[in-house]
């Protein structure tokens, strides 16, 4: 794998106010890489997340995506990245077609790209008997999965998936996970944040957040070295509730 | 243009695809103009009302024919003592009693007076006050004939009162403007309110928001359609008026249909501010309801004039929209002005138009 790097982040701080959300991270994201984002809610992870793709500002520090500046440039950011939230992403009431040519249109495709596309997607995921049916009458696997190939529909540089496997079962994440190594196969860098620690195991790297600050980043293998750990979820536990020093929080499970 | 034109046809999807959307569209106008005009008149026509006739001759029969060839009453009963009266009107057969005293005729011609006495439902205060009205007049215009043959010598001085603008004081002029009043804010600002709050609660907003579509092109994708429709609406009802109810555009169709359009743009910047503060849908109906339909159905002149109200009512009416634009909509159709009579509301509506998208402006999370 070559390493050019398509993100990096220097120095970056996210103040709300007299609260630091982001305080003074700092990490690189080399392309093709399986990159995850951990941490208890409240760490700062969707925040991070937000900067990179454009949707918010720095308040300091410097952020490059695909080459742009996220706080000048992030309308060019924009037209390269892929996003995929937590909550389900695609239109109910529209069928599986209309949902693919709306969003291949909203990049700018043309529409015979779009359509070729849309054939090799709809082959990809066996889906072709459900191109005319609506998104409400899928089962939430399929939608999920569809909504991932529409978010690298148009083949960008980055896809960011903010939880993407929020009440899965766990043979479509497993099939999810297969179609998120097809992708960096392809070369498209992936920004994953999840709260499954089995999910963490299948990144290349992974980074853990607590409380606004990057505390651990490596891959999988070298931090359960490092902490002496036999899985991630044990390394994340070790990290973010150091022996004795505060009772158990629910929310970091 | 050509993503802003494949969002633009995303939401006209959702709304053909939306059986409730396509009833607030389409089905809510024509019923609310057929409503207003049929089942809620105000007018009297053929209402029933009873007689109890204590004379029986020939001035008591022209006095009732009179009354019963007006086309707004009919004859519904013929009673014989007073203690009719009161099982008539409790069985809501008929909506008034007319007694003619006795020796009524001859009393008429040898005295100059006699008396009829008019006994209204009391439950139903404007049906009686409108019959009451009506049968005054009516024997009014039966003393005139009288004093016209027997006595021509005697001059009266007549009051003679003409209704300008709608001569036969047809409730359904009213009601046309208010409608179109009322569509508009229920299009425009609650649909418009609803269907961005329904992209936030999706969570397909912050899709959007990510995509290379600027965030002024995901607010005007969201509107057009509203524009559009709410503009094919109000033809609608034009049409419907003018077929149905013969109501005609008095003044001048170009401007009646510009100033519906600044209107619409009112209503959907309203919309839009307030899908910017609701976080979810029922928080935007609240809103919208509460924030323009009381108004409009309320404070606007729609249905009880400013005019009557306490001076407290009549500034806080000052305050909302639908009044201004009512006395633009009710100058332009009904009494045929022109720009220069309404140009005072006309700026009031900018003003409030500006306000509204500065705000939903400022307001719109670009960078949630």
């Amino acid at each position: 794998m070559t390493k050019n790097t398509v993100i990096s982040v220097r120095n970056l701080v996210k103040k709300f106010g007299s609260f630091t959300a982001n305080d003074n991270l700092n990490f690189e994201v080399f392309e093709g890489e399986i990159f995850g984002f951990l941490g208890a809610n409240g760490a700062g992870k969707t925040t991070a997340l937000r900067i990179l793709s454009g949707l918010s500002e720095p308040t300091s520090g410097e952020v490059i995506v695909a080459g742009y500046n996220a706080k000048k440039e992030p309308e060019q950011i924009k037209k390269n990245i892929g996003y995929m939230c937590q909550k389900f992403s695609l239109y109910p009431d529209l069928t599986v077609k209309e949902n693919i040519m709306l969003y291949g249109g909203i990049y700018g495709m043309r529409k015979a790209l779009i359509r070729e596309r849309t054939d090799l997607l709809l082959d990809r995921l066996n889906f072709r008997e459900y191109s005319d049916r609506l998104i409400s009458d899928l089962p939430l696997g399929l939608k999920q999965k569809l909504a991932f190939s529409v978010a690298v529909l148009h083949e960008p540089k980055i896809v960011f998936l903010d939880e993407p496997t929020g009440g899965v079962d766990p043979i479509t994440r497993r099939q999810f996970w297969e179609m998120i190594y097809e992708a960096a196969g392809r070369g498209i860098t992936v920004f994953v944040t999840t709260h499954y620690m089995d999910e963490a195991e299948y990144c290349d790297r992974i980074s853990i957040m607590s409380e606004g600050k990057i505390v651990a980043l490596d891959s999988p293998a070298d931090l359960k070295k490092q902490y002496n750990a036999a899985s991630v979820e044990e390394v994340f536990v070790k990290i973010a509730r150091p022996a004795g020093t505060h009772p158990p929080s629910p929310s970091l499970l | 243009m050509k993503r802003f034109l494949g969002f633009v046809k995303k939401e006209f999807l959702h709304i053909f695809r939306d059986v409730r959307s396509m009833i607030i569209l389409f089905g809510i106008p024509v019923a609310q103009i057929l409503l207003f005009g049929y089942v809620v008149s105000t007018d009297l026509k053929n209402a029933p009302i009873a007689f109890l006739d204590l004379s029986k001759d020939e001035m008591t029969q022209k006095v009732s024919d009179k009354i019963c060839s007006s086309g707004f009453f009919r004859r519904s009963e013929t009673l014989l003592s007073y203690t009719d009266i009161d099982k008539v009107l409790r069985k809501n057969k008929t909506k008034a009693v007319i007694i003619f005293e006795k020796d009524f005729g001859r009393k008429l011609v040898s005295e100059g007076k006699a008396a009829i006495s008019i006994i209204t439902d009391g439950s139903e205060p404007n049906m009686a006050t409108l019959i009451t009205n009506y049968i005054t007049a009516i024997t009014a215009d039966f003393n005139m004939e009288l004093a016209g043959t027997a006595a021509a010598a005697t001059l009266l001085v007549q009051p003679e009162v003409r209704m300008f603008y709608n001569p036969s004081l047809k409730g359904h002029f009213m009601f046309v403007p208010g409608v179109i009043t009322l569509i508009m804010t229920l299009i425009c600002a609650l649909m418009t309110s609803i269907t961005i709050t329904r992209e936030k609660e999706f969570g397909t907003m912050e899709v959007l928001l990510v995509s290379p579509l600027k965030p002024i092109q995901i607010l005007l994708g969201k509107v057009t359609p509203y524009f559009l429709l709410s503009f094919i609406d109000i033809i609608l009802i034009l049409i419907l008026s003018w077929l149905v109810f013969g109501l005609p555009v008095k003044g001048n169709l170009i401007l009646l249909l510009a100033e519906c359009m600044l209107y619409i743009l009112l209503s959907l910047s309203l919309g839009i501010l307030i899908s910017t503060k609701a976080k979810t849908m029922q928080q935007a109906i609240f809103m919208s309801l509460v924030g323009m339909m009381l108004p409009t159905v309320l404070l606007s002149g729609f249905i009880f004039p400013i005019e009557n109200m306490a001076n407290i009512y009549g500034w806080v009416a000052a305050l909302f929209p639908p009044k201004y634009f009512l006395v633009i909509i009710k100058n332009i159709m009904i009494k045929g002005t022109g720009f220069l009579f309404v140009w005072k509301e006309t700026l009031i509506i900018i003003a409030f138009t500006l306000v509204f998208m500065g705000l939903s402006i400022r307001n719109f999370k670009i960078r949630l």
